[in-house]
């Protein structure tokens, strides 16, 4: 065991003590011993598994068995690389589809909420993968579709399905309008206005009562609602079928999913989303080669802000409640660690990242109150170990590592 | 209350609140002054600085030594305090801030909101979901100016605000290290070129920035008698107006900025709405990023990373 | 004739900008005490060169040695420890310090008080229009000012080898005969200079030796003398 690393290793053991002992064992007046160093302890342990991670990695053994493996690892790559991506997808179709006959009526619901930050995550994905705009209110905009279905609802009787596009346009507005003020700001900058945006608004719903009930929140929205010709005693006439069971709005969820995945797919490979490639690569040089940055940056708030407004009003529908509590900023940070988790810009990655993230705690009931915890860690830790996110884009791995000095390919040939 | 007494009054609440804000606003500014990074965990350095405060505060009530050294008491709280949050800022720095120098803009602020996220609920889980009571130390007791009142307890701490100020001012201005950490922030490559450790710089402004949010924590769970593990969100926007309002990057422009902001807190307060007041400070911000992103006593900020 | 120690060698110095291949095999090496310059059109890669020298850049391939020792694998702190100074291109003056601040900041790695003084006084004897200008703020001062200050407080900390990047850029041409007086001053004091210059003609008169560099290669080593009369330089640099 080198030296140096188990001189490391002491001290941060000891400085992780001196900053958890005092929080930890104080949780009232007088020191709880037994609590705070079985935490410490716990600590320590997670530094002893780093210690001889790092000392077998200097013996050379991770090395030796990677060569062994390796043979056969290339093997199994090629095998599944060769396996058409169809298949795959296929695959996960069928089991999404099938999940809610197999499933009570609690774990459906954790689906539809998964679901519904999967498309969250992809709406945001829009403006911060695609176009590289840091957005951290995006929650303001899920909040938007919600408070326009229940307005529209409430006051207006507009059914879902016609005040889907309404609310779509309306989100988009609010994209355009929260946009228009960020689109000289440099990253830091554009990230504090975005979170002032994100809780003015939800400020807003809170505390103007005459239109939005308030912190009380609206009531009483229906559901959305199927009509189709059908016959009654009378003859022909429409019958409405209500989508009021977990089964049906677990549908609807996945058929707009479904919608997104293929929007957002479409939107990377066309114009608009290599022009946004460019904005985010280097601005300057877009507006040069003609590129309307203005209008593109905008429009890529008002499409991220359009598809949150769908689920808003979806989730609104469901529960035909809404309030603002619902909207706060650190739903905006769980939006952002999916993307980021999930690897920013990929698809893959982002619908794997809200699986982990949503369902996992729901499935490990005691770990819920540690899932923020985690969140907070896991992002910092993926920003210094693997920015590109656990299913990364291809376009964005080359990009997260453009400032290594060494390009991989020149490490092979001994610098 | 006549209109000079009521004015008085209304300077009394701003002064002391803008300290507090000016204290907090230094650690940004120094912070984005040498690194160019907005540490979004500050406002949680600036709640974990009260929660020490009050955890030494109730360790010295159980044996008794709150009555019998009162001054000394102070210190202690406010050291401790201030010690234990330079330790974490340095940490957090280390671990998440420094692996990511050569990163993009993205990955620092992600991992800086990621370490917030951390924190806050770090002390969620530690400390608990309600607030928790700070002894009432500093008393209700104070004098009046006409028909104005301050109690002793605005005084203490707006002169050690003021005392912390000056003492930071003459460090920055008068030593070596502080000298060094000023052209750390202006030049990092020739500060590097002349020999100066920037690395230790760096760690040494991660120390002191925190501190001084620590220390106005521990004034805020004084003052307004209790601290809870969020508290530190909305003092973070408010501090963070004023850093950028007063020209971040500029030390004694976020102490203007606090002042700023204070002002318009406690006149806000005095003639407005108050559920909206949150509204304003967030309005306030955005209006000073996109009108005049330099702030008041700031350079001109350039639009990309040289 | 005596052979000088070599204070400063480069061996096949490789630089990349990203994949950019800024300095292609760069060699050169500067006899103790010596004056050597280093011309060529912009863009030819002698700024690169100085960063390469003080680690601000790394050397991908090749060795620089100063006074016989490795330093190509030093951090810019490191190389300044090492007894190298330079004044970058662009001066780089800490605008928001006072001209006293700049010169204090130069002698960083020193801990002999009285002797720093003496040297501060050196260089306002140096430059007396700094002495004017003491706790004025380094960013309001004029380009040639700020030169002074640079050249100063690259003094400031004794170094045996001084790095030039284009001292002469942007100043009228009283102040660069003024300033080019002073490299000399400057090495007479017995401080090895490397002096990179647009200024081919300024800097040749008062080299001992002369690099021309193009697209990343030093094309030609000569005599300063020598290169003064060469018919490719003067038609290329010397405007001739």
């Amino acid at each position: 065991m080198a030296k140096s690393d188990f001189k490391k290793f002491i001290i941060y053991a000891l400085f992780l003590g001196l900053l958890i002992l005092p929080m930890v064992g104080f949780p009232g007046r007088s020191f709880e011993t037994a609590r705070a160093f079985t935490i410490w302890g716990g600590i320590v342990g997670i530094l002893v598994l780093w210690l001889l991670n790092k000392t077998v990695r200097r013996s050379g053994m991770y090395q030796r068995t990677s060569a062994h493996l390796a043979p056969f690892r290339n093997t199994v790559l090629r095998k599944i690389s060769k396996f058409p991506t169809k298949y795959y997808i296929l695959a996960l179709l069928i089991a999404v589809t099938a999940y809610p006959l197999l499933a009570n009526n609690y774990m459906i619901d954790v689906g539809i909420t998964c679901l519904i930050y999967i498309v969250l995550g992809l709406g945001l994905n829009i403006v911060v993968g695609l176009a590289g705009l840091l957005d951290l209110g995006y929650i303001a905009f899920y909040a938007v579709g919600a408070y326009s279905y229940s307005l529209l609802n409430l006051h207006f009787g507009i059914s879902f399905w016609l005040s889907l596009p309404i609310g779509m346009l309306i989100g988009a507005i609010f994209g355009c309008i929260i946009g228009y003020p960020t689109l000289r700001m440099r990253g830091d900058y554009l990230a504090i206005v975005t979170m002032g945006f994100g809780e003015i608004i939800r400020l807003v719903l809170n505390n103007w009562d005459e239109l939005t009930q308030g912190p009380n929140g609206l009531l009483g929205m229906a559901k959305p609602a199927i009509i189709y010709p059908g016959f009654t005693e009378g003859g022909l006439s429409w019958v409405v079928y209500s989508l009021k069971s977990l089964h049906a709005l677990y549908y609807l969820m996945f058929i707009i999913a479904v919608l997104t995945v293929i929007g957002v797919r479409r939107l990377d490979n066309s114009r608009i989303g290599r022009a946004w490639v460019a904005i985010r690569e280097d601005e300057v040089a877009a507006e040069l080669s003609g590129v309307p940055t203005v209008w593109l940056k905008l429009l890529a708030y008002a499409m991220g802000a359009a598809f949150a407004s769908v689920v808003g009003a979806f989730f609104a529908a469901k529960l035909s409640y809404t309030n603002p509590n619902f909207f706060i900023f650190m739903e905006s940070c769980i939006v952002l660690c999916i993307v980021v988790l999930g690897g920013v810009g990929s698809i893959p990655g982002i619908i794997l990242a809200g699986i982990i993230l949503i369902a996992v705690p729901e499935v490990f009931r005691e770990l819920q109150n540690y899932r923020m915890l985690a969140f907070g860690l896991a992002m910092a830790a993926m920003m210094v170990l693997r920015p590109e996110g656990l299913i990364p884009a291809s376009r964005r791995k080359r990009e997260f590592h453009e400032t290594d000095q060494f390009a991989p390919e020149d490490l092979k040939d001994g610098g | 209350m006549d209109n000079a007494s009521f004015i008085i009054q209304q300077l009394i609440n701003a002064i002391f609140l803008g300290s507090i804000f000016s204290l907090i606003a230094l650690g940004y500014t120094m912070v984005y002054g040498i690194i160019e990074l907005i540490n979004f965990a500050h406002g949680e350095l600036f709640t974990a600085g009260a929660f020490i405060g009050i955890i030494v505060l109730g360790a010295l009530q159980n044996i008794g030594f709150v009555e019998t050294h009162f001054v000394l008491t102070l210190i202690l709280v406010f050291g401790m305090a201030m010690a234990y949050v330079a330790v974490l800022g340095v940490a957090i720095e280390q671990v998440a801030y420094k692996p990511l120098r050569k990163a993009s803009r993205l990955a620092a602020i992600l991992s800086a909101l990621g370490m917030s996220i951390f924190l806050s609920n770090g002390m969620m889980l530690s400390q608990g979901v309600s607030d928790r009571a700070y002894p009432a130390i500093l008393g209700m007791e104070g004098f009046s100016i006409i028909d104005a009142r301050i109690t002793y307890g605005q005084v203490f701490i707006i002169v050690l605000s003021l005392v912390l100020m000056v003492a930071l001012n003459m460090f920055v201005n008068w030593t070596k290290l502080g000298k060094a950490m000023r052209a750390t922030a202006q030049n990092q490559t020739m500060a590097r070129m002349l020999g100066i450790d920037i690395d230790r710089t760096i760690r040494v402004t991660f120390m002191i920035g925190p501190a001084l949010g620590a220390a106005a924590g521990v004034m805020v769970g004084l003052y307004y008698g209790s601290v809870r593990f969020d508290m530190g969100f909305i003092y973070m926007i408010k501090a963070f107006a004023a850093a950028i309002l007063g020209g971040i990057g500029s030390i004694p422009g976020a102490v203007l900025g606090g002042m700023i902001i204070g002002g318009v807190e406690v006149l806000w307060s005095a003639f407005l709405p108050s559920e909206w007041k949150d509204v304003t400070t967030f309005v306030v911000l955005i209006l000073v990023l996109y009108f005049r992103p330099s702030g008041i006593l700031g350079e001109h900020v350039s639009e990309s990373r040289v | 004739m005596a052979v000088k120690a070599l204070i400063l060698e480069l061996e096949d110095v490789h630089t990349y900008y990203g994949n950019i291949h800024a300095l292609k095999g760069v060699s050169c090496s500067i006899p103790s005490g010596d004056i050597a310059c280093l011309i060529g059109a912009n863009g030819a890669g002698k700024t690169t060169t100085l960063l390469t020298i003080f680690g601000v850049q790394r050397a991908r391939r090749g060795k620089i040695k100063f006074k016989g020792r490795p330093i190509h694998h030093l951090r810019p702190e490191q190389v300044a420890a090492q007894g190298i100074s330079q004044t970058p291109e662009g001066r780089q003056i800490f605008p928001r310090m006072t001209t006293l601040e700049n010169l204090e900041m130069g002698a960083y790695l020193r801990r002999d008080k009285a002797a720093v003084a003496d040297d501060m006084e050196w260089v306002f004897g140096l430059f007396p229009v700094l002495k004017d200008r003491t706790h004025q703020l380094g960013g309001t001062l004029s380009g040639g000012e700020q030169q002074m200050l640079a050249i100063g407080r690259a003094m400031m900390s004794r170094p045996e080898l001084l790095l030039l990047d284009e001292p002469s850029l942007g100043l009228a041409p009283k102040l660069v005969e003024r300033i080019f007086e002073t490299i000399l001053e400057i090495n007479k004091k017995g401080v090895t200079i490397f002096l990179v210059e647009q200024n081919a003609h300024m800097a040749l008169s008062i080299s001992n030796t002369g690099y021309v560099m193009e697209t990343g290669q030093i094309v030609l080593t000569d005599s300063a003398a020598s290169l003064l009369k060469n018919e490719k330089v003067k038609k290329a640099y010397l405007g001739e």
